[in-house]
């Protein structure tokens, strides 16, 4: 099985509460970027899908990555690359240029020519939070989405059973290929993912995988091709235009109160919360 | 621009979901005319109710093709009905079902797509949206430069809408052909979590625990839940260790709450939970560290081990 998985780069999302607004825009000085917590998840899940468990140097298919972003966002490549991924595409354009809308076409396109099995991405990017790049790929393509996949199990690369994480329990779904998946936080559990090749008993450690450093080193030398933007999208207009950014409104941290009867007698006289 | 605005409804047993409620609020502070499309198993019978809450019209579809709540399924016929009858926006609430359909539909219309905002300006028929970014570090402020919009509204941040007692014109319309990708997808099963208790979304208050209760999260929750007919949430942690299923977490990722009252038993406080909850009116924290992130937050702090602090809780409320 072929497997594109897209990605993007973010600000520490662990430091976002040191984004500043200045002037109506943005500032993520001195964050670092990382890979987008739930694409390094799809990554893990293509990664699972193409092997057999037991041996995760043997691909049993092929991972290919793909960002849309400036140079420096080649690293978040790379670094994919060493967890196992076997080559990368860069469409080069600005981290702030595009809108999911040029994503999803620019994707589209890539995925026209390199003609995945199976394109499995992160459900949202955790700066905007827009959830959306996934599910507007799937209908560019006319194909499937299983979008919030918390399990996936293969049905002889022909189809999956996808088990989806809905508002108050989980939808069962199967896909038949090509199809568009998008991952949840579940999906990197130990046994979320099965590949036609995965032994039943065979579990995974929790989370995605760590990059020995001779991976790092090997990754190296793996295949990274650059694309111009407009080669893919004649029409890289953005349809949503940001105005500008606003601080959020501040919460006040409260009192602390000495016991429960305290906290009873508050809420109920002063908070009126109960 | 903007002149009239299609809700999309999601329908359960018959009946309009709350979290639709939400959308319906949205058109309402816009001032613009709007209508509410019904699909699915149900629609007929959940149009009565529809009818009260000031929408033009009620479109209903039956069609034994729109059996499935899929997006595959349900986009055609909603991307049709939009441009048929010529509206301009797209309405869903930001629940699982709007956020799996709302960019398929935006897709289909060649529209932009505002996801999961949190409010909404009209100057006459330009809409200007607010919508929160970085785990709710900042606000987005933004406009859609395109013929059609598409919009999912965050159902914390709409009260749900009144009926307004008006009475909406019903008229069926037809489902749209089935298209290639809904050919290619089968609804298997839902496993819903069988529960007395409110839903995270509507619940007014909600008692959500962290790592810290292991094992005993249910015990230790349950008791105090019950008494104050709560929803029970959880943080991601609690969830990840396996403490607290899934379609509990209350986050950037999960959830995103805004109740009465919340009570946050042995959450520390990570920004990705407090995206998600920090609209709460009356903010509990109970934690044994009384330096955790939670505390800046919260209205009322206690800093104790949950595990007796909780029961006592539980037992002064019975007083």
């Amino acid at each position: 099985m072929k497997i594109l998985v897209p990605l993007k780069r973010v600000a520490d999302p662990d430091n976002a509460n040191k984004i500043k607004v200045v002037g109506g825009k943005l500032e993520t000085t001195g964050l670092e970027w990382k890979p987008n917590p739930f694409d390094e998840y799809a990554v893990e899940t293509a990664l699972r899908l193409t092997e057999n468990g037991a041996n995760t140097k043997a691909r049993l298919g092929e991972v290919v990555v793909v960002t849309v972003g400036p140079k420096d966002a080649e690293s978040t490549l790379r670094a994919m690359l060493a967890m196992g991924a076997d080559r990368a595409v860069r469409i080069d354009a600005g981290d702030l240029d595009v809108d999911g809308d040029v994503v999803a076409r620019a994707l589209a396109a890539l995925v026209a020519q390199e003609k995945p099995d199976l394109v499995v991405a992160g459900k949202q990017a955790v700066d905007g939070d827009s959830n959306q790049v996934p599910q507007l790929l799937a209908e560019q393509l006319g194909w499937p989405q299983a979008t919030f996949a918390g399990m996936i199990k293969s049905e002889g690369d022909t189809a999956l059973l996808v088990n989806r994480e809905i508002d108050g329990g989980t939808m069962n779904v199967r896909v038949t290929l090509p199809a568009v998946v998008s991952v949840d936080l579940r999906i990197v559990a130990p046994k979320s993912v099965s590949s036609i090749h995965t032994a039943a008993e065979h579990t995974y450690s929790e989370g995605p995988r760590f990059a020995a450093l001779m991976a790092i080193m090997a990754a190296k030398k793996k295949p990274m091709v650059e694309m111009p933007l407009a080669e893919l999208v004649p029409n890289t207009f953005a349809k949503i235009d940001y105005v500008g950014f606003e601080a959020p409104p501040a919460r006040k941290a409260g009192e602390k109160v000495a016991n429960t009867a305290e906290l009873v007698s508050k809420l109920r006289t002063e908070a009126k919360a109960l | 621009m903007a002149t009239k605005i299609l809700v999309v409804a999601e329908i359960a047993d018959a009946l309009i979901k709350k979290s639709t409620l939400s959308a319906v609020a949205f058109a309402r502070h816009t001032s613009l005319p709007y209508a509410m499309l019904l699909l699915g198993p149900g629609a007929k019978a959940a149009s009565a109710e529809a009818t009260a809450f000031g929408a033009t019209d009620v479109f209903t579809c039956e069609d034994a093709a729109l059996v499935a709540p899929l997006a595959e399924v349900l986009a055609p016929t909603i991307a049709a009905v939009a441009k048929d009858k010529g509206f301009d926006v797209v309405v869903f609430t930001a629940s699982s079902f709007g956020k799996d359909i709302a960019p398929r539909v935006a897709a289909k219309l060649g529209a932009g797509y505002a996801p999961d905002i949190s409010s909404v300006t009209a100057e006459g028929a330009s809409l200007t949206y607010k919508r929160p970014v970085y785990a709710g570090n900042a606000y987005a402020v933004c406009k859609l430069v395109s013929d059609i919009q598409v919009v999912s509204v965050r159902q914390a941040e709409f009260a749900p809408a009144e009926a307004s007692g008006g009475q909406s014109q019903v008229s069926d319309v037809v489902a749209a052909p089935i298209d290639a990708a809904a050919a290619r997808v089968q609804f298997v099963d839902l496993e819903t979590a069988k529960s007395d208790r409110p839903d995270l979304g509507e619940a007014k208050v909600i008692v959500s625990g962290g790592r810290a209760l292991k094992e005993q999260f249910s015990a230790v929750l349950d008791p105090l839940a019950n008494k104050l007919g709560a929803a029970i949430g959880a943080s991601r942690a609690a969830c990840d260790a396996g403490y607290a299923s899934p379609e509990l977490q209350v986050g950037q990722t999960g959830r995103v709450v805004a109740p009465k009252l919340y009570l946050a038993i042995g959450i520390s406080g990570a920004i990705q939970h407090i995206a998600g909850m920090k609209n709460s009116k009356t903010i509990v924290a109970i934690n044994k560290d009384g330096d955790a992130p939670i505390f800046q937050i919260a209205d009322y702090g206690l800093v104790a081990d949950l595990f007796n602090a909780v029961p006592e809780l539980v037992s002064e409320l019975n007083k």
